[in-house]
């Protein structure tokens, strides 16, 4: 569906507006499919599911949005005419911090917040932010190899994401390609630009007025789980999910995991919601 | 050591797609012989079903043997996945039946191999697929031949018999003008000779049966998807870009942005044509692929002995290998096929058909039989065996005379099977 012009996949099933809605933001350089199996299990389990192509990825043409702010607020301004009653805000890297900034812009009707491998600051090193500017192609090869666990990444993840027989890092990098071939080749360096800028972090999670929910990838080699402690000290109530031999692309690397820890804050804090 | 990178391919071959075995600590790839998978409650088989969460349901969808092989030749063809299927026939209807129906179109190199070219000419125009037969080194006739209900553009990487190298660059970008995909066959060179998805291909097939498995113990296909082609750009496969009512109305375009295709073929092709791979077959092929470079270097490294000999003596009229000064597609395999043009190869021989029959039965080493990719060195006289019946008029169509011999070339000493073919030559040239 779209949703005052951003793609919003539905996990499968008709959106109703009645259930509580689980809003999935995607990282840097994705799109919605990063959580097929996620948003697909949650829409089947009592949830509404809005898995969004955030502005000038995928299917959400036009610009990409230039700062974290920016996109928290476009985003904002598609779902917050929905009826749903309450969100729980799912971000993943880029969009963990998007989904901070969303807190603070629906304020009481987000029932949570998970955020996955994520960090603040969230900095992007120098080489790759000259990769990015000078040979995106080989930029992509680098966050590529850096987002999938070292120990497993190019031999096995058991079963294949979204089935077995599927090549998880190759999916990865030829869906960064789709995105800069179909939504432009600045892309990867707006949205890095986006988080290295952000500042709004701790301010944001000592605002939340919600549960959190950090789920962390053990080998995550792009945002280690030291990069989240400020996030997670800041927060006052917080529930923190370490993934072991997991990766940064960990809805990939580990999709049992990541619905697992988002399947049981989701009954947690709707639950809470509801009474 | 320098910045991030991927495995090597040597290393993939061996460890793509596994893990040890968390059961059991075993470091090879055991064998699930298993039809089917227990649930670990209903709400668990429901979720597999609808595709909520990963795993194995029933062998004939999917199996972790056969995942492994699946996952290893996507990780060397650098491919976003991959389906086994019971033959490389059974990977070429897969792939067909998952973009297209009747009506449809496709757009082929005439120079096939003779089991696809069966499949495309005659049973799947019963099934109303046409196919319009190309010379692959032309260009303007691959873009001349496409029709407004063309859905695919298919050819080898080597052609059939001469080993015509498929211009994949030009085919591909011709394809993509179309909106269409290139579908490949890349049997004879295997992802260690050509990586066809580097080179603009979109998806990828083998006849596993040949130097994938390489010791001609098991039949198998694998189809391969690199994730390159944008289906819902392209509006012309609603079989990807539109509900699927046969799986309650997924899109799979929705589901997955760069592996669509995959999820179709599976979720549909697999379990409605069940052409399925049986663990034991993906065991014998996965422990081939785990010495595939080793292998195929020796392979080239043994053609290119046994070409050089053939090429010099008076009895042979012709070589047909791409690395000859003589091949007309010389150059164009210097760029896409630096490692070498693989291991199969026709000559002809002067002489009768007689002459190329005793030929083939003089040799020794040489094995008479109707394969290639094996291990061991293999020899067929395609005028006496596989086109028997075929008038000269259409042999002659084909690229085959009375004289045209086909070569698998193995792993023997080099030495050895020029030793064999010289007796032979010997032997053919009495006869009149």
């Amino acid at each position: 569906m779209l949703l005052d012009g951003l793609y919003a996949y539905e996990g499968g099933r008709r959106f109703d507006p009645a259930l509580p809605c689980v809003v999935f933001l995607h990282g840097a350089q994705h799109d919605h499919s990063v959580w097929i199996l996620q948003s697909r299990y949650l829409a089947h389990h009592g949830h509404a599911v809005l898995a969004l192509d955030l502005p000038g990825h995928g299917r959400s043409r036009g610009p990409a949005a230039t700062s974290v702010e920016a996109i928290a607020d476009r985003v904002a301004q598609s779902i917050a005419p929905l009826a749903n009653p309450r969100f729980l805000l799912v971000g993943h890297s880029m969009g963990s911090l998007v989904a901070l900034e969303l807190a603070r812009r629906l304020a009481d009707r987000v029932a949570g917040a998970a955020l996955c491998a994520t960090a603040f600051p969230m900095r992007v090193s120098d080489a790759l932010l000259t990769a990015t500017r000078d040979d995106p192609p080989a930029a992509m090869d680098m966050i590529n190899v850096w987002s999938h666990s070292a120990s497993t990444a190019p031999f096995a993840v058991r079963p294949g994401n979204p089935a077995p027989g599927f090549n998880v890092v190759w999916q990865n990098l030829r869906l960064m390609q789709r995105i800069a071939r179909v939504n432009g080749a600045d892309v990867l360096a707006t949205d890095f630009a986006a988080c290295n800028a952000y500042t709004g972090g701790l301010e944001a999670a000592r605002a939340l007025r919600c549960p959190a929910l950090f789920v962390l990838g053990a080998a995550d080699q792009m945002t280690p789980p030291r990069a989240a402690q400020p996030l997670i000290e800041a927060c006052a109530d917080k529930t923190v999910v370490t993934l072991p031999d997991t990766g940064h692309a960990m809805m990939a690397e580990n999709p049992d995991g990541v619905r697992r820890a988002l399947e049981s804050f989701a009954a947690r804090i709707f639950a809470t919601a509801a009474a | 050591m320098s910045g991030p990178r991927y495995p090597g391919f040597d290393t993939l071959t061996l460890h793509a797609g596994q893990r040890p075995d968390p059961a059991t600590g075993a470091r090879a790839v055991p064998i699930y012989a298993s039809t089917s998978f227990c649930f670990d409650d209903s709400e668990h088989a429901a979720s597999l079903f609808n595709m909520e969460r990963a795993g194995h349901v029933y062998s004939r969808i999917s199996n972790p043997t056969v995942a492994v092989l699946e996952e290893r030749i996507a990780a060397l063809e650098k491919g976003v996945g991959a389906i086994a299927t019971a033959s490389g026939q059974a990977a070429l209807h897969l792939a067909v039946v998952t973009l297209m129906g009747a009506g449809s179109h496709i757009v082929a190199s005439r120079a096939l191999y003779g089991g696809s070219h069966n499949l495309l000419a005659y049973t799947l125009r019963r099934f109303g697929i046409e196919t319009t037969f190309v010379d692959p080194r032309s260009l303007d006739a691959w873009r001349a031949a496409i029709r407004p209900n063309t859905r695919l553009l298919f050819g080898e990487t080597l052609g059939n018999p001469g080993l015509d190298v498929l211009d994949i660059p030009n085919v591909a970008a011709i394809a993509h003008e179309h909106g269409l995909p290139l579908l490949v066959d890349s049997t004879f060179t295997t992802p260690y000779l050509m990586q066809p998805f580097e080179l603009g291909a979109d998806l990828v097939y083998h006849s596993a049966t040949k130097f994938l498995g390489g010791h001609g113990v098991a039949i198998g296909g694998l189809l391969v998807d690199g994730g390159t082609f944008d289906w819902a750009a392209s509006g012309n496969f609603p079989t990807i870009t539109e509900p699927y009512e046969g799986f309650h109305g997924m899109n799979f375009a929705e589901e997955s942005t760069v592996a669509p295709f995959l999820l179709r073929a599976r979720r549909e092709g697999l379990r409605d044509f069940g052409a399925c791979m049986s663990p034991h077959t993906a065991f014998l092929i996965l422990q081939g692929l785990e010495t595939l470079p080793l292998r195929m270097q020796r392979h080239v490294d043994n053609t290119r002995k046994v070409v050089a000999f053939l090429a010099a003596q008076p009895s042979v009229a012709r070589v047909a290998y791409p690395e000859l000064p003589t091949h007309p597609d010389r150059a164009l395999a210097e760029r896409l096929l630096p490692r070498g043009c693989g291991a199969v190869f026709s000559f002809e021989l002067k002489g009768s058909r007689a002459a190329g029959r005793k030929f083939v039965e003089s040799l020794k080493v040489f094995s008479h039989l109707a394969n290639v990719g094996d291990a061991k060195s293999l020899v067929i006289h395609p005028a006496t065996t596989t086109h028997f019946r075929v008038p000269d008029e259409e042999l002659a169509a084909a690229g085959i005379t009375q004289g045209t011999i086909r070569l698998s070339i193995g792993l023997e000493d080099p030495d050895d099977l020029i030793e064999d073919l010289a007796r032979a030559l010997k032997a053919a040239a009495k006869v009149t």
